[in-house]
C-alpha cells in the first residue's frame, strides 16, 4: 500500500458504534463491518454486524469473536450482498490505538475501527490496518458521509 | 488424496485473490505446508516462527475443528475440504 488507505462509513453507523461501545461500558463491545473495497485506496462501510464480546473472563479490556460468529458476520454479509471488511471494538477509558494485544491477535486485510470510550461517552474513532509484515498497524483515515457512487 | 483448502477472506491478498487451492495431501498438516509453500507470503499469518497454528486460526476438515480430531495430524481423505476460519481477539 503506497497511499494512505481510506474507510468511507455513513454517521449513523460511526454513531452506532459509539452507542454500542456505550451501552457495554465498562466492558468492550465487538462486531463485524460488511461492505466493499470501492476502490484501490477507499473501503466503504455499509452495515454493521453487532457481536457478543465472549471474552467473559476479561471484557473490560478483551474481546473475542468466535469462529462460528466470524461465520454468521460472513452469512450476514452474504445475505446483503456485502463482505465482512472488517471488525470494531471499543477501548474503554483507553485510547482508540492498537494495542500489542490487538497487534498480535490481527489478521491482515482486515479493517480495525477501535473507539474509545471514556466514562461511558464515546469519543475518539480510528482505522487500522495490519501491514503485510505484521510489524506494525497502518493508518486508516476515517471519512463519515463518504459513500461510492451507487 | 486430492484435497481443497477454503482460503478466508484477509488471506486472498496473498493467494493471487483465490478462495481455494487444491493439493494431493494426506493430512491437514501436508495440505497447510503445501498451501504456504505455494503461497508463501501466508506462512507468517497462519503460523508463528516457531511454527505453531496461531490461536486465532482455526482449521476445519469439512465441519469438524482438528482441534478435537488429531490437529494438523488429522488425515484428509478424496473430496475433504480443508477450512481455515479465522477467530478476531483484541483489547487495550
Amino acid at each position: 500500500m503506497s497511499a494512505v488507505q481510506k474507510l468511507w462509513i455513513g454517521q449513523d453507523l460511526a454513531e452506532r458504534i459509539g452507542q454500542h461501545g456505550a451501552e457495554t461500558y465498562p466492558y468492550e463491545c465487538c462486531g463485524a463491518l460488511l461492505g466493499r473495497d470501492a476502490s484501490e485506496e477507499a473501503r466503504e462501510v455499509r452495515e454493521l454486524f453487532p457481536l457478543v464480546n465472549r471474552r467473559e473472563d476479561s471484557p473490560r479490556n478483551r474481546f473475542a469473536v468466535t469462529a462460528e460468529d466470524v461465520l454468521d458476520a460472513e452469512k450476514a454479509g452474504r445475505v446483503a450482498g456485502l463482505d465482512v471488511v472488517g471488525w470494531y471494538h471499543s477501548h474503554p477509558d483507553h485510547p482508540a490505538r492498537p494495542s500489542e494485544f490487538d497487534r498480535e491477535h490481527a489478521w491482515p486485510w482486515y479493517s480495525y475501527i477501535i473507539v474509545s470510550v471514556q466514562s461511558g461517552e464515546p469519543k475518539e474513532m480510528t482505522s487500522w490496518r495490519l501491514n503485510d509484515d505484521r510489524a506494525a498497524y497502518s493508518v486508516e483515515e476515517i471519512e463519515v458521509g463518504r459513500h461510492a457512487q451507487a | 488424496m486430492a484435497i481443497k483448502v477454503m482460503i478466508p477472506t484477509p488471506l486472498r491478498v496473498y493467494a493471487g485473490k483465490r478462495d481455494s487451492a487444491e493439493f494431493s495431501a494426506a493430512t491437514v498438516g501436508e495440505a497447510l505446508g503445501h498451501l504456504t509453500k505455494e503461497f508463501a507470503d501466508l506462512r507468517k499469518h497462519l503460523f508463528t516462527e516457531e511454527g505453531k497454528l496461531r490461536s486465532f486460526v482455526n482449521v476445519y476438515v469439512n465441519d469438524e475443528d482438528i482441534r478435537y480430531l488429531a490437529k494438523e495430524n488429522t488425515p484428509t481423505k478424496d473430496g475433504d475440504v480443508v477450512s481455515i476460519v479465522p477467530s478476531i481477539a483484541g483489547g487495550c
